[in-house]
Formats: structure tokens, sequence, C-alpha cells
């Protein structure tokens, strides 16, 4: 038998919110699945395209970033930054061929342990619902010369 | 308490539940607990009151659980004597008990206060964020805001001052609550006057109003009645035309007022203390943090009622002061760490050490360390891997740097818990090994692994095995970070010579450093030269006096009036402003800036200003009545006509300080003639804090006060005889009325002249916002400092306020710009962005995303350069950089593609 689909989740996570609403989360003992992978950045700011698309270009199913709340940032407007970038982002993952909620961009502060599970626990079933990502070269627009 | 490592098995083993105060009474913790989740230190502590073991001797199952030995039943209460210099109160408040409330059936579980719903509205609260009311958990349709409970309020206790803060927090807690619940939910806020006079803060209002949908009703409510039968409740109110009608609610929020308390009325009278009006504690508008004894310091709400902001300033204006008063003993009792050399390691292969932590059980008794150990051996550059029950511990730590010594490591990988709080210490281990502590990475296997995946043993240890991965590939790109020292040239450049920019200059100068102050007029004392009396009466002109007296003969501060900033280079610690002083060019190098402009009295283009000498400004009447003015003495008749410039569509902020300055005045009309019909026409009257006491004794001496609306503003006649008719519509009443005032004063706003701000703000890199005041970097917690460090502000240039809010913020920037002073150097490095001058295009996107000003661009080569002294390491300029020619170091685009690839390579 064939093993179930175990998707890949990659998480970009601020150091200064949301890395410690994930460590929250484990001091809370809230539970999760494991399919989540988290680099920490220093500012959600510091998150590129190209970033996000190297990670889906090295396999991932999905893809999430995770900084403080609009106003919360920080570095005062880092934030604002990833806002805008990664609005950019999700245009060009369906511009890519890819259904856009594959990527995902959220504001967890650090009290928000609760939030953060509940977020991973969302994605990964949202992930795992649209099955395994098409590899990068496979991707229909990418095919055509992007 | 060294030995806790914050695990929380004590609390989840202590069998004794207790309310949790933390959560307002409205969820429970146990007797073994940490206080909130984001405690510093994170450290658990048995509560004595209602441990089982202390009541009947025996239990102690946090004791036998602790995986560290950190529990001791033994620890005792210890008394510390501290010889001290000086001593700063920040004791804060208490939030009302509306028990004493008999109408307002608060012993109902869904009549709650406003501290109860901010535990509510919380992620970290008893329904962890989820808006549900107490008695059924359900979620409420309707919720009701009750203002002033325990605020202007004489008769059901002794708060006679307004508490300031509660319109703000109202109006955020219904906005957030639609937030959580959705734009359905139905929110009320029944209030008397609607007081948000802070910076920004009635465009949040207009905002609830218009975007939100908050309704706000002006009605002071009588009862609260429980609504038979079901959890609801009834609250009826009489609509400001004077009908009477009953609304039902799911949840009511009594907006309780802040007080002090009664340990904090006993620690004053220990310390000798002066308690005045409101119970808060003494002090004077021109010494707005000085209690009646010297070398006792107030600030936050204890001084006065107030909100964040204001209380953060007046911390750094009470630090200001102990640091003047003590800084002959500056440094006295300082110890400098021995320095450490650090070998060089650059040039060598990667020689990576792993140290796997068991966490006693955290982490062992869910993934399988041996094998991550085992797997970690495996792993490119790795050169020695080992286990450890605890890596954190001070015995291990002793170990490690031997390990690094005898194997020669020169990278090293802790798998445990959070960097953010054991990066440090295990940095620190490395630095006393001789290694640079950057060269250094974690791998948290148990917050984001053992913790979080306790049902899936292999999946955790996989998860764990990818995250050493990772963290050995980030490490293994690592290099050594280099910190330099930049010096600090230990003077001070203060811009504006009025009240506020002088309290900052002397201020630094009587803490020994020398200050430049600038004056563009060709006197000092700004727009304090026109003010009569601070609020509570007390006659400007001999402080100003003996104020300027003071700056002029002070040896440390030179006085430049007639002069004009032309450039500024440079920064932190190290700027060179040019200046023209009386057509003469000049130069100052200093360490430090305070901008300290001051801003403008707005001559109103409406309500016949201009027209009539009957017509005044406050300014010109605090003038007029201090010259005993034959109009003044004349006068049978003074209207005064309020928000003139203000709160209106194209400037819409309050100017804070017009509603008690037209009361005052219209007092001393009353004093001088008390046959004197006096009206106040307003929009609400903002008397907050102490200033409510004027409000009141304006309403016992017979001043009319008249509310009108922005749609129905006042009409103002100027006949040609030079008699005046003001025509306003009275809402009590529902007509016109029709005054015939002698004199008519115009409450004006205070504004600034935009091209002038702009001007400065572009030269100290700093911004303003849309109506020109000069923008702080936090509104909250950075009051007086702008995002680019050195340079701070202080007084009317930040937004319209009082003098004694000036004179506190003087201090605060001069506080705040002393930190710096204060040093020798600053450190500059680090984790900071570097640009690749070969691949950097000159395209100048990463100048326009920093928020630091940490990036300039050299015209002469084409390129940008990062201010390492600047930048504070977010990397929002490397994501922006199209052709990634800049890198955040520690963090670099290498490393960010090998923990990606890594991370999906299993």
């Amino acid at each position: 038998m064939q093993n179930p689909f175990e998707p890949k989740i990659l998480a970009f996570l601020c150091n200064w919110c949301s890395y410690a609403g994930a460590d929250l989360a484990g001091v809370s003992r809230l539970q999760y699945p494991p399919n989540i992978r988290v680099v920490r950045v220093m500012c959600s700011g510091t998150v590129s395209p190209h970033h996000v698309i190297h990670a889906f270009q090295r396999g991932a199913d999905g893809v999430l970033v995770a900084g403080c709340h609009i106003g919360d940032c920080h570095y005062l407007k880092g934030n604002y930054m990833t806002l805008k970038r990664m609005k950019f982002v999700q245009e060009l993952i369906r511009f890519a061929g890819y259904n856009p909620e594959r990527f995902r961009l959220e504001w967890i502060s650090s009290a928000e342990g609760v939030k953060f599970a509940e977020v991973v626990r969302d994605f990964t079933e949202k992930v795992r619902s649209l099955g395994p990502a098409p590899s990068f070269e496979a991707s229909p627009r990418l095919a055509m010369g992007l | 308490m060294d030995k806790c490592i914050a695990c929380g098995t004590c609390a989840e083993k202590c069998p004794r539940k207790v309310t949790d105060e933390y959560n307002a009474g409205l969820g429970k913790r146990k007797a073994a607990y940490v206080k909130f989740p984001q405690a510093v230190p994170l450290k658990y502590v048995i509560d004595k009151d209602h441990c089982i073991y202390f009541e009947k001797g025996k239990c102690r199952a946090c004791e036998k659980f602790c995986p560290t030995q950190a529990v001791n039943f033994d620890d005792q209460d210890r008394e510390f004597t501290l010889e001290v210099g000086s001593v700063i109160l920040a004791p804060g408040f208490e939030p009302f008990d509306p028990g004493v409330y008999d109408t307002y059936s608060y012993s109902h579980p869904n009549v709650i206060t406003s501290m109860e719903f901010e535990r509510i509205l919380s992620s970290s609260g008893p329904f962890e964020g989820h808006l549900v009311r107490p008695s059924d958990h359900q979620e409420p349709k309707k919720i009701a805001w009750l203002q002033c409970v325990g605020s202007r309020d004489i008769h059901h206790c002794d708060n006679g001052y307004c508490s300031g803060v509660c319109c703000m927090y109202a109006i955020k807690e219904a906005a957030i609550a639609k937030e959580h619940a959705g734009a359905d939910l139905n929110t009320a806020i029944f209030f008397m006057d609607m007081r948000t006079p802070g910076k920004d803060f009635d465009k949040y209002y207009e905002r609830a109003k218009a975007e939100k949908g908050v309704r706000f009703i002006r009605s002071r409510v009588h009862s609260i009645e429980p609504l038979p039968g079901t959890d609801d409740l009834a609250i009826q109110y009489v609509t400001e035309d004077g009908r009477i009608t009953e609304e039902v609610f799911n949840l009511v929020v009594l907006s309780v007022g802040l007080q002090i308390s009664k340990d904090t009325l006993e620690l004053a009278e220990k310390l000798g203390v002066e308690i005045g009006d409101g119970r808060f504690a003494a002090t004077s508008p021109f010494q707005p943090v000085q209690t009646s004894r010297t070398g006792i310091y107030v600030c936050g709400v204890f001084q006065s009622p107030k909100d964040i902001p204001l209380s953060v300033m007046e911390a750094s204006a009470a630090a200001a002061e102990s640091a003047t008063l003590l800084a002959p003993a500056r440094n006295s009792l300082t110890r400098k760490p021995p320095e450490l050399s650090e070998k060089d390691v650059a040039a060598q292969e990667p020689r990576v050490g792993v140290f796997v932590c068991h966490c006693g059980v955290n982490i062992a008794g869910v993934v399988d360390v041996e094998a991550v150990a085992d797997y970690a051996e495996t792993l490119p550059g790795v050169a020695y891997v080992e286990r450890n029950l605890f890596t954190c511990a001070q015995d291990t730590q002793d170990k490690m740097k031997q390990i690094i010594e005898e194997h020669n490591l020169n990278r090293i990988v802790v798998a445990a818990c959070s960097p953010r709080t054991h990066e440090a210490l295990f940095q620190e281990t490395l630095k006393q090994a001789g290694l640079n502590k950057y060269l250094f990475e974690m791998a948290n296997i148990r917050n984001q692994g053992s913790w979080v995946h306790m049902n899936e043993p292999e999946a955790a240890t996989e998860k764990a095995k990818d995250l050493v991965r990772m963290a050995v590939a980030k490490v293994a790109l690592q290099q050594p970070l280099g910190e330099m020292q930049l010096g600090v040239t230990k003077s001070a450049l203060v811009v504006g010579g009025g009240i506020a920019g002088m309290t900052a200059a002397l201020t630094l100068a009587d803490q020994g450093y020398p200050v430049t102050l600038v004056e563009r007029k060709d006197v000092l004392g700004g727009h304090g030269r026109k003010l009569y009396s601070t609020w509570d009466g007390q006659p400007v002109a001999p402080f100003l006096d003996e104020l300027i007296k003071r700056v002029e003969a002070h040896p440390e501060i030179t006085v430049l009036t007639k002069a004009r900033i032309t450039d500024v280079q440079g920064f932190v610690g190290n700027f060179h402003t040019v200046l023209d002083v009386d057509g003469q060019r000049r130069e100052v190098d200093h360490g430090v800036a305070v901008i300290a402009v001051g801003a403008h009295s707005l001559k109103p283009d409406e309500y016949g200003y201009g027209k009539s000498d009957r017509i005044f400004l406050n300014l010109d009447l605090d003038q007029a009545i201090g010259e005993r003015d034959e109009r003044i003495v004349t006068a049978r008749s003074a209207v005064f006509i309020q928000c003139v410039g203000s709160r209106e569509p194209d400037r819409p902020y309050c100017s804070r300080v017009c509603c008690s300055h037209s009361i005052e005045n219209a007092l001393r009309l009353k004093k001088l003639n008390p046959d004197m019909d006096v009206y106040v026409l307003y929009r609400d009257i903002r008397t907050f804090g102490l200033r409510e006491n004027l409000y009141k004794e304006a309403r016992a001496r017979g001043v009319l006060f008249i509310r009108f609306d922005l749609e129905n503003k006042p009409v103002v006649q100027v006949a040609s005889d030079g008699t005046l008719k003001v025509t306003v519509k009275d809402h009590v009443l529902q007509r016109p009325v029709v005054l015939t005032p002698d004199i008519l004063t115009l409450a004006g706003a205070i504004v600034m002249r935009e091209s002038e701000a702009d001007e400065l703000a572009k030269m100290f890199k700093v911004p303003v916002n849309a109506e020109g005041f000069f923008l702080e970097a936090h509104a909250k917690l950075r009051p007086v400092d702008f995002a680019t460090d050195g340079v701070f502000v202080a007084g009317l240039a930040h937004y319209p306020k009082p003098t004694e809010e000036c004179i506190a913020q003087a201090k605060a920037a001069a506080s705040r710009a002393a930190t710096v002073l204060a040093k020798d150097s600053i450190t500059a490095g680090g984790v900071v962005a570097v640009v690749n001058k070969d691949l950097c295009c000159g395209c100048q996107g990463c100048v326009q995303c920093c928020p630091f000003g940490a990036i300039d661009y050299l015209e002469r080569e084409g390129k940008c350069e990062v201010n390492q002294a600047l930048c504070k390491g977010c990397g929002t300029c490397a994501a922006t950089c199209p052709s990634e020619a800049i890198t955040l170091l520690g963090f670099s685009h290498l490393q960010l593609y090998a923990q990606i690839d890594e991370a999906l390579s299993a």
C-alpha cells in the first residue's frame, strides 16, 4: 500500500512575534501536525519572493510566512513591506500555475500560541487537501517560458 | 530559580486550582504557576497561600516531577537593604471596583469591567481570545460600554477627576470586539463627553464611528437591570433630547476608572511624599515628576491619570531627574567585563559540534535523541556530537568550552529549545571558548518539536533530524561577524528655544554635557511668553524668566539666536550640522539632537475673527485679562467657542489644551466680575485628568456650557456698530439660542507650518505625520525617540500639549539623548546588512524601504551603502534588492537557501 500524502510545509517566522508565538504554542503544549519546517528570520520583511519561489522549486507543497501584526513590527514597518511583497508573491504563484492557496501570510503575535497552532493545523489540512504541488518544471506556465 | 527551565511540568502536575488574578478572575490557574506566558524571567513559582503542601504538610507533586530539582519548599522571603541616591515611584493604579454602584448589577456574570473584557479579548485570556460572555459562554450579539464608572463621580466614590484613558480604551475594545466577532456585532458606548485628546486619537474615534459602525450614545446611564428569564441586561437611559429609552444587551462592560491604591498611599506616607488632589502625588506643572521630597520622583498614574505614551514619557523624565541629581556619581559603581580574545577561524574548514539536549524528559520523552545524535554525525562538516541531560546546565557549559578546545571546533549547533530564551547563554560559552559568538545556531526540537508533537514520536524525531540538518547547513556557511566601536561626540544640539527646548538643554547641561541651543527668533521663550498661567493657576512668566536666566548663564550651554539649520550630516554619536546664525555660517559637531521647534496658533478664517477687536484668541485674552484691558473690565457678557479649526475634516485632531484654557479664562472673567454672563460653546469638554476640577468649578460659578455639533456650528455676526451676535442651537432646548456677548474668544487650533517641519525632518531623516507634527518611533513605547537613532522630539512639534507635558517630554528627550552621550562608543556591526557593491546597480530600492534611514546612496559611485551604526538588522533591504546585492549577515541569502534546501531535501 502506498503511504498517504504528507505535505511538506516551509514556514518563515519572524524572530520577535511569530517565532515567539510558535514557542508559546510549545510551552502551552498545543498539538499540531509535524509537517512544518521553520526558518527563523529577523523580520518577515526579510523574506523575498525569491525565497518563496525557491521553496516551491525545491518541492514545498505549501509556504507560510508569518510576522508581527501590522503596527507591532519590531522594526517599525518591516511587515508593511512583507504585506506588499507577499501580495506580489501570491500573484506570482498564481501566474506560475500554482494554486495560490499553497501560500499563506499570517500575523501572529508572541502571545498567540493558540493562533499559531490553529494556523498550522488549518494550513496543513488545506495543503493536504490540495495534494502534492506540481513539480516546478511541470508547471504549465513555467513550461511556457516564465 | 536558576534551575527552573520553565517546562511547566510543576503546573501540569499541581492538583490545586486557584482563581487566576491575571485573567481578572475569569479563569483558573494552578498553585504552581507562572503569572503570564511572557513573564520575564520565565520562571514558575509556588503560591504559598494556596499550595496543598503548605496547607496540609503533604503533596510535593511538583517537586517529584520537576526534572531539574528546581523546587525549593524552604525558600523564604528575604529582606534587602539598598543604599540609593534617589528613588523613582512608579506604583501604578488599581482599577476602580464598581461594586459600590448599587444600580449597576455588577454581581451579574454578564456585567463585567473593562479589565475583565480585555482578558476576554486576549488570546492568552480565559477563552483563548474567543469573544464569549461569562454566563453561558455564548457569543454576544450586543454589547454596551458605560463610561465614567468611578471617574468624574463624587457620589458613589471620591473620584472627581477624569481617568483620561477610558474613552479611548472603550473605543478600542468595541473596535476589536467587532474584529473578533464580525461587523454584525452591535456595540454601543454610553458616554458624557468623548475625551480623545491624544495624538491621532480623534482619527481613531471618527473611524470607529464611520467605518466600524460603533454607536456612540451621549447619556449617563442610571441603572442596569437583569432581564428575568434570560442572561441579558436592560439599560434604561435618557436621550439628549429628553426621551426615556430602554435597550437590551447580552453583555455590559463598565469602563472603570483609575485610582490610587491604599498600599501606594501607605508607601507615600512612609516615604514622606505629599499626596494632593484625587490622592495622586502632589507635583507642580513646572516640576511634573518631582515629589514634595527632594530626590524622590514620580511617574505614571501615581503622578496623575494618564495613558501609556505619557507614562513612558514621564518614566524617562523621572530617570532624567535622577540622572541629573546623581551625575557626579555616574559610572562610579559600574564594572567592566573582562576582554576575551577570539580565535581566527575564518579561513578554516567548518568543524561543527552538535549538542543534542534531552531536556530531562521534555525532549527525550518524545524524540529519539539517540537517533538524532547518530544522524547528526553523518552530516557534512560535523566533527563532534554529544547528548546532554541538560545542555544549558552550568557543568555542561564548562564541558562545552573544553570540548570546543579539545576537538578544535569552530561552529556549534545546540539542538534543544528556543534561541529566544537560550541563544545568549550559549553564545557566552562560545566567547569564553574563544569563538566568535555568531558561529552558533540552535535547532528548536523542544518548543517546536517534542512539545507540539507529543503523540507522534516518530514524526517528531524525523522533524528533529531535519531541523538539525538545517542548522548545520546554516552554521557551516556562517562567518565570524565583527563588531566595531565608533566614537561619540559628547554634546547635544537642541533645536528650538521655547520651554521644551530650554528644559531639554538644561537637563543635558546639568548632567555635564555641552549643549548648543538653536533659536530662530532673537529671543528665547517661544509660546511660553504669551501664556498667562498653567491650568492650575500658577503664573508662567516668573518661571519662564528664571528658566531663560538659567539657560543663558549655564556654562555648558551655547545659545544661538536668529539661527537656522541649513545642513545636517552624520549619524548617531557623530552629527555635523551647519547653521546660519544671523547671516554667519557656523558648524557644530554633536552626538545627539533634540527637535523642539514648537508649533503655531491658528489664525482662524471663521467666526468673524479679525473683523472686531472684541474677538480674541485665548492667548490674546490671557494678555488682555492680565493687563485689565478696558474691553474686558467693562464686559458684561462673554462667549467662548471651542474647536476652532480643530476636529474638522481637514484638521482631524484635537488641540488638547483649548478646553482647559477656555475654562481657565472663563473662571478668571467670573472672578473679575461674578455677574458677567459667561458661555462656553463646545463639542465635548475635554478636561482630562485633574483638570476636571476646573470644569466642576466653572459650572459651580455659573459658567454656562452649550454643546453644538460639527454640522450645526455657531454663527457669529459682527454688526456695523461692532456689536456681536452669536447664534447656536441648544441640544437640550432643541432650538436656537441667540447671545450678544461683549467679548468673544475663539479656542483656535495649534498647527504646524508644514514647510518648516518638512525641511528640518528631511535634514534629520525623520518623518512627520499628515498634519506636519513630528512622528515618533512608536506611539506608546518610544514616545520621544525617532526611528533614526540619536534624534529625539519634545514639545508642541510632537503634538499639542500643555506646559507640564512639554516639560516632562523635554526631560524625557534629554534622558533618552543622555543614554547615547553617556557611552564612550557606539557598537556597530554584528547582524547588519552589507552591500556587495559589485552587484549593486544603484536603484535605491533599499534606501526607500529602510525604516531607520541607515542606507545612503553614494552619488559619486552610483552605489548604495549601509551605515552599520544605524542598521538594526531587519533585513528588509536584503529582500528588496532585486539582485540580492544586499545580504543580512547571519541570515544571508546563501544561508536561507541552504536552510530551504535542507528542509525539503528529506
